[in-house]
């Protein structure tokens, strides 16, 4: 748990530098949130609260949340994702390991369409207007009036909105989008993708689900494509780099207790995360989709489990 | 050169073997008395054949084998029976078994051995005999009656004759030693065992770890009267698992719920191979063994040749036990060994190893976490199971889906107990599961024997209420019959009739 956390800091890093603080707070916020939640719940549960809270998997799930979250989203959103992805996400189901869906993501989920408004308020990247002080930062937070004046389109939002231009001209529209997934997007995807790279090397996980998902949904990109045309669903390039695309692959879809358990199951899981991933940021109503998608395939998980078993020792004749 | 295959997973836990130094082997006191269980294999117990007071030599029958599934028990020095009672043994449960006791009398005198030098014109099947006989069972860990597995029926000729010299868990150097101190035994031993069973070839695996047995081994192979091939191959646990050492070596997977000899193997352990040869050559059953005495908190570590039915006891004070508090002692290694609860326990035909490890160093498992489905343990299972589906259907006593995620093909290696970063021990988990499967398979058996029962009853019931129906009706057609070529009423017949035996009854 602890090189999990980890793993995120490059991102986060990133993540404050082109966007400011706010991220950074959320995620104290967050894991002061959970941490509080967590030893209360295990409490009342009559378990031992400590032995709970000290393998600081609840601030995983927290920190996954709020990295997220929009940077300034309002103290109460944060509060009341942190405190659903406890209780509705793990505990409800049994507590760490029992939980079959991603509770950081059901957490996202129930505040996306609970508070579409907050939720879609993106910040402006550095570069393209002030990053806010930690004094303004702390101010937005609680101080919900002042949030007009940090708040972007995100490129996924932008490309989504397209109507008529060629791809090309839609990158060279917008400032926001210059760069292989948008202003600040690029980066903190690369930052994303070392940290994971780091928990490859590291055998936290293996690679199967979060290659599979890359590379399919970079497939769908290169088929939906089509030459860039108005109608182009955007570059492959664009969609690996934009977005919360490596966090995904690296971070969420990699919670071992929510997805498919053999290694062929994960190739499974993963590949059908990247389509759905595609389907719903170039179909759906919302701009990005990660979240669903992990969602409805962790549904599946326990079916992919079931045709996926492998081979186990001496009975290779038979089956062959 | 063999081509060697690699398995599914396996783990590197540190080795620890130059702690008990293999290759040195030195003799250990005997003891003032032995406790020799009765049942020392898997199978049916022997059957003890002296009775308390009796004086006996070394070498003598205590006990003789029940049916096939059992071997004899010998006394391994000279003595008097003081007992026949259940005594503590050496089992993970603290079960007590019965033993017989033997006073041992320190002249240590043995009967007369006579062996089969010219074996090579003696009929196999006398020499399986001869093998029995001499109480021969696995002696790598199970105790498979070692005649059983040499006789596999005509419908599975043997091809290869293997010699399983992998030992890859942790700390043990039985095994080892053995091989080091007598390979010319070990290779005799293996040559005889390829003529019972009829093997062309004899392959003897090392794993790459013991380079001195490895070269003591293939010199004694160049004096042999049969061509024995030596292989090595890289160290990793579980390599010594049957399954996983046949297919380490041949590439060939052992048939789920079949046995070696149905690929045309039969794989042995060494010492299982000298006893054999001791058991042929020189006629002598099989009453001592090389146990392992390791863990830092022996002041003498080291291989001993012990007599079977020494007690635990007596071979931890003769390596200098300093035991510290709550001192564990493990039967076996750290990976499938268990702690014994008695040492006045004794080791058995079965004991490869004592271990008595500090708490530095082997500490005591914490408390388990929660499984998160890491799947680490699914990466080193050398079955290829998926132990965290296991662990989950274990708990959930779901039978079912153990079946059909293949739990009697674990072979309980605890390699996924040890990768696992939860500390779930999980192999507990799969031993209870099994026993609970192998229970309600039994009571299923039951049930259904009994509904057999009880409708065969029902058939029987109705077929002889149907044939005494049968017999009413024929009787009544005949006498209908017969009252009709009469020309008499049948009932004013009978009415007259029972007032004519009124009347008598009247007048008497």
């Amino acid at each position: 748990m602890r090189d999990v956390l980890l793993a995120t800091l490059p991102g986060i890093i990133i993540l404050t530098w082109f966007f400011g603080p706010g991220t950074l707070i959320n995620i104290l916020l967050g894991a002061l949130v959970a941490l509080i939640t967590e030893y209360a719940v295990t409490r009342l549960r009559g378990q031992n609260p400590r032995l709970a809270v000290s393998d600081l998997s609840i601030v995983v799930t927290s920190t996954l949340l709020c990295i997220a979250l929009p940077p300034y989203a309002p103290w109460w959103l944060i509060v009341l994702g942190v405190v659903i992805a406890v209780l509705l996400g793990k505990h409800v189901f049994g507590g760490l390991g029992y939980n079959p869906f991603n509770p950081a993501m059901v957490g996202y989920v129930v505040l996306l369409i609970s508070f579409p408004v907050q939720m879609s308020s993106w910040a402006t990247p550095r570069g393209l207007a002030e990053v806010p002080g930690l004094l303004d930062t702390l101010r937005h937070l609680f101080l919900p009036d002042t949030i007009d004046g940090v708040t972007a389109a995100t490129p996924l939002d932008l490309l989504r909105q397209n109507t008529g231009l060629l791809f090309k001209d839609l990158l060279a529209s917008r400032p926001e989008l210059t760069g292989w997934g948008g202003v600040g997007w690029f980066e903190v995807n690369l930052a994303f993708l070392a940290g994971g790279a780091w928990l490859l090397y590291r055998r936290i996980f293996t690679w199967h689900a979060p290659l599979a998902m890359l590379a399919v949904l970079g497939l769908c990109a290169l088929i939906g494509y089509d030459g860039g045309s108005s109608e182009s669903g955007g570059s492959p390039l664009f969609h690996l780099f934009s977005g919360a695309t490596m966090f995904a692959a690296f971070f969420i879809i990699t919670d071992p207790v929510s997805s498919a358990v053999s290694n062929k199951g994960r190739l499974i899981f993963g590949a059908l995360i990247g389509a759905l991933i595609y389907l719903i940021r170039t179909l759906g109503n919302y701009p990005d989709a990660v979240a669903f998608a992990v969602l409805i395939l962790n549904f599946c998980a326990p079916f992919i489990d079931h045709y996926t078993q492998p081979v186990v020792y001496g009975t290779r004749s038979k089956d062959s | 050169m063999r081509e060697i295959h690699d398995i599914h997973g396996g783990i590197h836990p540190p080795e620890r073997k130059s702690l008990s130094r293999p290759g040195e082997l030195r003799d250990t006191p005997l003891p003032a008395h032995l406790i020799l269980p009765l049942r020392q294999h898997l199978g049916v117990p022997a059957k003890a054949i002296v009775n308390v007071g009796d004086t006996v030599l070394g070498g003598q029958v205590l006990a003789q084998a029940q049916g096939a599934m059992s071997v004899p028990v010998h006394a391994p020095t000279s003595g008097t029976i003081s007992a026949i009672e259940p005594r503590p043994i050496a089992h993970a449960s603290g079960l007590a078994d019965t033993c017989i006791i033997l006073e041992t009398d320190g002249a240590d005198q043995f009967i007369a051995c006579e062996g089969i030098p010219e074996w090579q014109t003696v009929a196999p099947s006398l020499l399986v005999e001869r093998i029995r006989e001499a109480g021969i069972a696995g002696m790598g860990g199970a105790g498979f009656p070692t005649a059983v597995k040499l006789n596999p029926g005509d419908s599975k000729p043997i091809d290869t004759l293997i010699i399983n010299g992998t030992e890859c868990e942790p700390y043990i150097t039985a095994d080892d030693t053995l091989m080091q101190c007598q390979a010319e035994a070990l290779v005799e031993g293996a040559v005889i065992l390829a003529h019972v069973v009829g093997a062309k070839h004899i392959v003897i695996g090392i794993e790459d770890n013991k380079p001195e047995a490895i070269s003591r081994v293939t010199s004694a192979v160049q004096d042999a009267s049969a061509e024995i091939e030596v292989a090595s191959f890289p160290t990793k646990y579980p390599s010594g698992g049957e399954k996983q050492f046949i297919e380490i070596l041949t590439g060939q997977q052992v048939p789920s719920g079949g046995i070696p000899a149905d690929i045309g193997l039969v794989c042995v352990n060494p010492g299982t191979a000298v006893a054999a040869k001791q058991a042929i050559i020189d006629g002598k059953p099989l009453t001592h063994r090389i146990v392992t005495l390791t863990g830092e908190a022996l002041g003498k570590p080291g291989n001993v040749i012990a007599c079977i039915g020494t007690p635990i006891s007596h071979l931890m004070g003769d390596a200098a036990l300093s035991a510290e508090e709550r001192q564990r002692i493990i039967h076996g290694g750290p990976m499938m060994g268990f702690a014994v609860s008695d040492l006045d326990a004794p080791i058995t035909k079965i004991t490869n190893c004592l271990l008595a490890p500090t708490a530095r160093e082997l500490p005591p498992p914490p408390p388990a976490k929660p499984c998160i489905r890491c799947g680490h343990c699914a990466e080193v299972c050398p079955a290829s199971l998926l132990p965290q589906q296991l662990y989950w259907y274990a708990r959930a006593k779901d039978h079912e889906q153990l079946s059909e995620h293949r739990l009697l093909d674990c072979i309980e290696c605890g390699a996924c107990a040890y990768v696992c970063p939860s500390q779930i021990p999980l192999v507990q988990y799969y031993r209870a599961a099994k026993g609970q499967m192998r229970d309600s398979e039994q009571e299923k058996r039951r049930s259904d024997n009994s509904r057999e029962r009880f409708e065969a009853r029902q058939t029987r019931l109705e077929a002889e209420a149907l044939a005494k129906e049968a017999k009413r009706a024929a009787r009544k057609a005949a006498a209908q019959e017969k009252a009709a070529q009469n020309g008499e009423d049948p009932i004013q017949a009978a009415i007259e009739r029972a007032q004519a035996r009124k009347i008598e009854q009247g007048e008497s």
